[in-house]
């Protein structure tokens, strides 16, 4: 018995091995793109290791920026795989269930590239090991940072094990153990939901920085997160609908693109909200917001970023609300396009370099990211962007069940 | 033999517990797995090993903290070529520290922040300076968003603005010692809020979570001249920091620890600066909190600095 789980591990490892890295020109172009983006990204993260975090444009005055942004992003595009999960598990529903494994590999993916930006954030990678449960010292139950590694990690660990499950049965054509997994998809319902409110309070419980300390925070965390994941979801498979066997219903799109109009119109609401509090009450917090829209003394380089993520919220807002404009493919392409924009400044940039600027003391410094920033950033996306392309392309003949169990060359 | 210091009571617990306990061996063994796979894989010099088995300030026994500062000396002599001394000075009984600021005499010369680059061992390039000196406009009173950090005219004081320096409040309820992820700072029962260098991630948590801008990062090696090194230093203090991690004022805790003033205090020419125990009546930061009426930075934030500002005529 047990010889035959290794021999079938063996055999799945290696199938999924083979089914990942084989493919078209076009495919293996594509794995070339990413990787070549990853080595420039990794030799600007040993030039930045060596030389230290002065090779990126953060100082004491804006101690966290890009990759801190990308991080928290990027956490929410893991959160956002529940989407899937909701209206396939809770509710049963045919057309998004045959596709919600998508969802957890794209969590898997998003998870990988967030802790990725943490790493190369910090100062002393080498110190890593502190943030080790038993091993090293994690600061609980004060600090929430030390919250977050707990539950980002934990996230990642349930997902790899429910995608683990559903590709292994599958390869070896088994029907997947229900009362083994669906426990653990309703599990990450919550799951999700509790990540991305961690990462809401590590910024929200600091009251040195008022921009951060609203409570309309983590509500707002959640809303945004629902539109950015499932237009990256939406934009792959469409992808999928074109270049593999997999079809796609027509009314699991439009059902996706209808939920993430709701969760839109959250945000922005929430969004004016904050804003009619700032500007209403105008008191010396609203310094940050005015940093971001408009600029001070002169200090105008968030400015363009803010409008124009706003501008992309608001279009494809509309874009999604009208069912005309949902349901063509090329107005939902766009309105993908525009949300993916839209809420990757509002979470990254103008989330976190608005509550560093001006600083606690009132200077204000003006941060652009550096190349080395870029590069490193750059790399971190192929790296996601890569491990997402493989585990699709292993799974999708998986979920089809064209792939040969046996491992054999045929 | 292994004993336990907690961050909250560093001094008591001194439990001896026969053989290593299961928590503790799980870590030595994962920490030395983890060296070994390290040094195998990359190469890794010792000093990147030794780093690796490095542990926590407040768990190390008298014993281990005697070799972790001859070690560091004898770091420190290579690295400058000149005798470093580090100490671990406890915190003294019935002490607790408080400092006053009279900003009616300050005079925005910045003599403060200078002798504090040189008595703390702060990064000549890049420049990291624990005090900054802001100048407050007069006709709009303490506002941080006018104040000018870099203020640079011929002479001190100009006739329209006033300062205020800013250094850590070492507050009583520090939000920086609550946001670190790992445990690597922490107020000691005299007060001061101090950093392992040893133990910091450089995450920056705590930089994000203090109000007063009182936290400095090593954004690159830090540099100081040997012959500008002050050879004098505490673990907790003013020793050489390494890259990636960050610092931040402990009140001169090798000198204060000892009965002596803090730097600023000494230097400060027109005797703005006072500094005392706040557990003794008869001291000096007493006498002018009865005296004076205090105020702290950022009320509002219920830090509870133990920095106080007085205007005392």
């Amino acid at each position: 018995m047990r010889r035959n789980l290794w021999r079938d591990t063996w055999q799945f490892v290696g199938g999924v091995a083979r089914l990942a890295f084989t493919g078209s020109g076009w495919y293996l172009a594509w794995l070339g793109l990413l990787g070549l983006l990853i080595l420039s990204g990794l030799f600007a993260y040993v030039q930045q290791y060596r030389g230290g975090l002065i090779m990126t444009n953060m100082r004491d005055q804006v101690s966290w920026a890009f990759y801190i942004g990308n991080f928290t992003f990027l956490v929410g595009v893991a959160a956002a795989a529940v989407l899937l999960v909701i209206p396939a598990y809770v509710y049963n529903w045919k057309p998004i269930k045959e596709i919600a494994i998508f969802g957890e590999l794209l969590a898997v993916s998003a998870i990988i590239m967030s802790l990725l930006f943490v790493a190369v954030d910090i100062g002393r990678p080498d110190r890593a090991w502190h943030l080790l449960p038993l091993l090293g010292s994690l600061n609980l139950p004060s600090s929430l940072l030390a919250w977050d590694v707990l539950v980002l990690n934990g996230y990642l660990l349930l997902n790899i094990v429910i995608v683990w499950h559903f590709l292994f049965t599958g390869f070896h054509r088994r029907p997947y153990n229900k009362r083994f997994v669906v426990p653990l998809l309703l599990f990450s319902i919550p799951a999700a939901v509790g990540i991305h409110t961690v990462t809401a309070f590590v910024y929200n419980g600091m009251a040195a920085r008022p921009f951060w300390n609203a409570s309309i925070l983590a509500p707002k965390f959640l809303a945004s997160a629902f539109c950015s994941g499932p237009a990256i979801l939406l934009i792959l498979f469409q992808i999928l609908d074109r270049t593999t066997q997999i079809r796609i219903k027509q009314e699991a799109l439009e059902k996706i693109a209808e939920l993430m109009a709701y969760a839109m119109f959250l945000n922005l609401f929430l969004f004016g909200a904050e804003i009619f509090k700032e500007y209403y009450s105008g008191t010396t917090h609203l310094i940050h917001t005015q940093y971001l829209y408009s600029g001070l003394d002169g200090h105008r380089s968030l400015v363009p970023f803010a409008w124009g993520s706003l501008a992309c919220s608001v279009a494809a807002f509309l874009l999604f609300l009208v069912p005309a404009t949902r349901r063509r493919m090329v107005t939902l392409n766009l309105g993908c396009l525009l949300i993916y924009t839209g809420v990757y400044i509002e979470k990254g940039l103008a989330l976190v370099i608005p509550g560093m600027t001006p600083d606690t003391l009132g200077e204000i410094y003006d941060y652009v990211p550096t190349f080395t920033e870029i590069r490193v950033g750059a790399g971190i996306f192929a790296v996601g962007f890569l491990v997402f392309s493989v585990l699709c392309k292993a799974a999708v003949p998986i979920i089809q069940g064209t792939h040969s169990p046996a491992g054999d060359r045929g | 033999m292994t004993s336990h210091r907690h961050p909250d009571d560093p001094h008591g617990g001194e439990e001896s517990c026969g053989g290593l306990d299961r928590r503790e061996f799980l870590r030595q063994t994962g920490l030395v797995t983890m060296a070994g796979v390290a040094a195998l894989s990359c190469g890794c010099t010792p000093a990147f090993i030794e780093d690796l088995l490095r542990t926590r300030f407040t768990r190390l026994s008298p014993r281990k903290l005697d070799a972790v500062l001859r070690g560091l000396e004898a770091d420190y002599a290579t690295r400058y070529g000149r005798a470093v001394s580090v100490k671990a000075t406890p915190a003294l009984d019935g002490v607790e520290f408080g400092y006053g600021l009279d900003l009616s005499r300050c005079i925005g010369c910045r003599r403060c922040v200078y002798a504090c680059v040189h008595e703390n061992n702060q990064s000549r390039d890049p420049q990291i300076q624990w005090i900054q000196v802001l100048s407050m406009d007069r006709q709009r009173g303490i506002s941080l968003e006018h104040a000018d950090h870099y203020y640079d005219p011929q002479q001190v004081p100009e006739a329209d603005r006033f300062y205020i320096p800013i250094a850590c409040q070492q507050c009583r309820n520090p939000s920086c010692v609550r946001a670190c992820p790992v445990k690597a700072t922490w107020q000691e029962p005299d007060g001061i809020v101090v950093i392992d260098y040893d133990w910091c991630i450089g995450c920056r948590c705590c930089m994000a979570a203090c109000p007063y801008g009182a936290r400095h990062f090593n954004w690159a090696e830090p540099a100081i001249p040997t012959a500008e090194l002050n050879p004098d230093t505490h673990y907790l203090g003013n020793r050489p920091r390494p890259k990636g991690v960050v610092e931040k004022c402990t009140f001169c805790i090798h000198h204060t620890r000892e009965g002596r003033y803090p730097a600023c205090v000494e230097i400060c020419p027109v005797g703005a600066r006072k500094f005392g125990n706040l557990l003794d009546e008869e001291s000096e930061i007493r006498y002018l909190m009865r005296e004076k009426q205090v105020f702290v930075l950022k009320e509002e934030l219920n830090t509870r600095p133990r920095f106080y500002y007085f205007y005392a005529t």
